[in-house]
């Protein structure tokens, strides 16, 4: 099935935060020297009282943003989700979430994104850091149409709320009808011997991998977790009840992301299937471009469609 | 002495009272900042528990969340919430946390990791900037929180943002958990410090209410810029054998401290 190649989710932000700015004055941007990555140098140009440069300053950017949202302000705090979710951690902690103040806290070219550029620019540490923080949710968009709603849901979304994307073009694989909420899961692909949970921009690899698998006779269903916390667990469960073999996909390190969490939720439950987690080992990242490195990590279509094969043949294993 | 003093004095014996009682607390940096918190809410501050539900009320962001009993006592003296509510102070299940949290009627921002209050309270005088309301925003310091350099990322982006409804005090008492501010991290000279980063700054006696009030109460100390007040304060200020000594810093008197310590409040009182 090929897919219609769309924008990457960075310019669909911008536009639709834009879109919502000109109609809603309280909405405001908040940029550490962010505004050019986060394409919203024509955001600034058009209401430039609407957005706030604080400089090279993570911390403060976030501190600034928790004092905004205070006085009733719907703010949105952009900055390269790495330095975003390390370097101002604790001010995320307390100023935003544990103060409960509803900021929208943007991390751009998430994950992987930035590819050759190293460590230092990668983030496959935030959905686990910030996992465990209390009131805060987390939603990272698979395609335009996940960008685009998730950015109109979050302009009056009443807790803090984190957003994560990257910066590659992203085909179109959302019925543009569907309807989106935080917190539900969506069904892109329905089938009853693999379930693929994938998030985020490893969720078209996921969908091409279970097309794939139709020519083994498999029928493959394909989740778009596009939220992260709250985590949408009866989707979850329902899907390892219906499929013989459960997969996770997500740009982020093994350790605490969505993998973890479904088998925590799988295991809890007395859930016992052929089960695997596709993401980046929590060691030294490859380098390369962002398509690269998923290829690396078997992130693609080929490494799932792979490790969906592996898992079947231990099902029949089992059985015979 | 007058009724803002008899205020702060009373306001002594409550924080080692209800210190006493919870069997926790930050005694010296309490006695040290209480004079700058009774000012303003008792001279200053637009605040009351009938405005705190209005965007134009001023705002108190107290960055150095530790001195949290000194805030309770006034707040309960404010009508925030009955005083009685703070026999519960710091035991299970109270609301009334040892750090300063929004659970309490009467307070802004949840305190108590240092170097966060700057940040938040400039952005708060940016809110005040865009809906062109005139409330103020203060935000006490520690001496020794200064260190944190959040403090100073917030501190440019508050004189580049020409911030004159922003005015922090820095209950400046020289002494920190450990030691000597001099001694554990040199952060002085502090006023040529904000000077260069482009605030107005003034500095006055911490316990003299007469001169917090008279700094306080007028608008900022120049236009388009903000303010910073150096507040020299005596950690430990009231009791004599806790003045200016770090082992106070978070110490809970005994018994016969506690008696000690209330007798020479009320002493001071009698003197004139
Ligand atoms: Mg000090």
């Amino acid at each position: 099935m090929k897919f219609e190649t769309g924008e990457p989710n960075l310019y669909v932000f911008a536009q639709t935060l834009l879109e919502c700015a000109r109609k809603d004055r309280d909405i405001i941007v908040v940029t550490s020297d962010s505004r050019g990555s986060g394409k919203l140098t024509p955001f600034g140009e058009e209401v430039p009282e609407q957005i706030v440069e604080v400089g090279i300053a993570e911390q403060n950017l976030v501190g600034i943003a928790a004092g905004l949202a205070a006085c009733g302000k719907k703010v949105f705090a952009v900055s390269p989700a790495s330095f975003l979710t390390a370097r101002a951690l604790e001010h995320i902690k307390n100023d935003v979430c544990y103060s409960n103040h509803p900021v929208k806290l943007v991390g751009i070219s998430a994950g992987v994104s930035y590819g050759a550029l190293g460590a230092t620019h990668h983030s496959l540490h935030d959905v686990a850091a910030l996992r465990a923080m209390d009131n805060i949710d987390i939603v990272v968009p698979a395609d335009n149409f996940e960008a685009r709603a998730c950015v109109r849901a979050a302009v009056n979304h009443a807790k803090p709320l984190y957003i994560r994307f990257g910066k590659r073009p992203l085909p179109h694989i959302n019925d543009q009808t569907a309807q989106y909420v935080i917190g539900k899961a969506t069904i892109l692909k329905d089938g009853q011997d693999v379930a693929f949970i994938a998030t985020g921009e490893t969720v078209h690899q996921a969908l091409d991998a279970a097309y794939a698998l139709e020519s083994d006779g498999l029928t493959a269903r394909v989740l778009s977790m596009h939220t992260l916390a709250p985590l949408d667990e009866k989707a979850i469960l329902a899907s390892a009840r219906r499929c013989r073999v459960l997969i996770t996909v997500e740009e982020h390190s093994v350790a605490g992301g969505l993998g973890e969490a479904v088998a925590a939720l799988l295991l809890q439950n007395s859930i016992i299937l052929p089960f695997a987690i596709v993401a980046i080992p929590n060691n030294y990242t490859t380098t390369g471009s962002q398509l690269e490195i998923f290829n690396h990590y078997g992130i693609s279509a080929v490494g799932l469609k792979k490790t969906a094969q592996t898992l079947i043949k231990q099902v029949q294993r089992n059985v015979t | 002495m007058n009724e803002l003093e008899q205020k702060s004095a009373n306001y002594r014996r409550k924080i080692l009272k209800y210190i006493k009682l919870a069997n926790a607390g930050h005694t010296g940096g309490d006695l040290s900042c209480i004079d700058i918190i009774n000012v303003l809410y008792n001279r200053v501050m637009n605040i009351s528990p009938y405005n705190f539900d209005k965007s134009d009320r001023d705002r108190y962001i107290q960055s150095k969340g530790h001195s949290v009993e000194a805030l309770y006592v006034v707040l309960a003296d404010c009508g925030f919430f009955p005083e009685h509510d703070l026999e519960t102070m710091c035991r299970y299940q109270s609301h009334y946390v040892g750090h300063p949290t929004r659970q309490v009627y009467g307070i802004e921002h949840n305190t108590g990791a240092l170097g966060h209050g700057l940040s938040v309270s400039v952005g708060m005088a940016i809110a005040g900037k865009m809906d062109a309301l005139d409330y103020r925003v203060f935000c006490l310091l520690g001496d020794g929180e200064l260190v944190e350099g959040s403090n100073w990322e917030a501190a440019l982006a508050a004189a580049h943002y020409k911030l004159d409804n922003l005015i922090a005090i820095v209950d400046y008492n020289q002494l920190q958990i450990t030691g000597r501010t001099r001694d554990v991290c040199r952060i002085d000279p502090v006023l040529d410090k904000f000077v260069t980063f482009g605030w107005a700054v003034d500095s006055v006696n911490g316990h003299d209410v007469a001169e917090l009030t008279n700094v306080l109460l007028h608008g900022p100390l120049e236009s388009n810029k903000p303010s910073l007040i150096l507040a020299r304060t005596i950690k430990g200020k009231g009791v004599s054998f806790m003045e200016n000594d770090a082992t106070w810093h978070h110490r809970v008197p005994t018994e016969t401290e506690y008696a000690l310590a209330l007798q020479e409040i009320d002493n001071s009182t009698r003197m004139d």
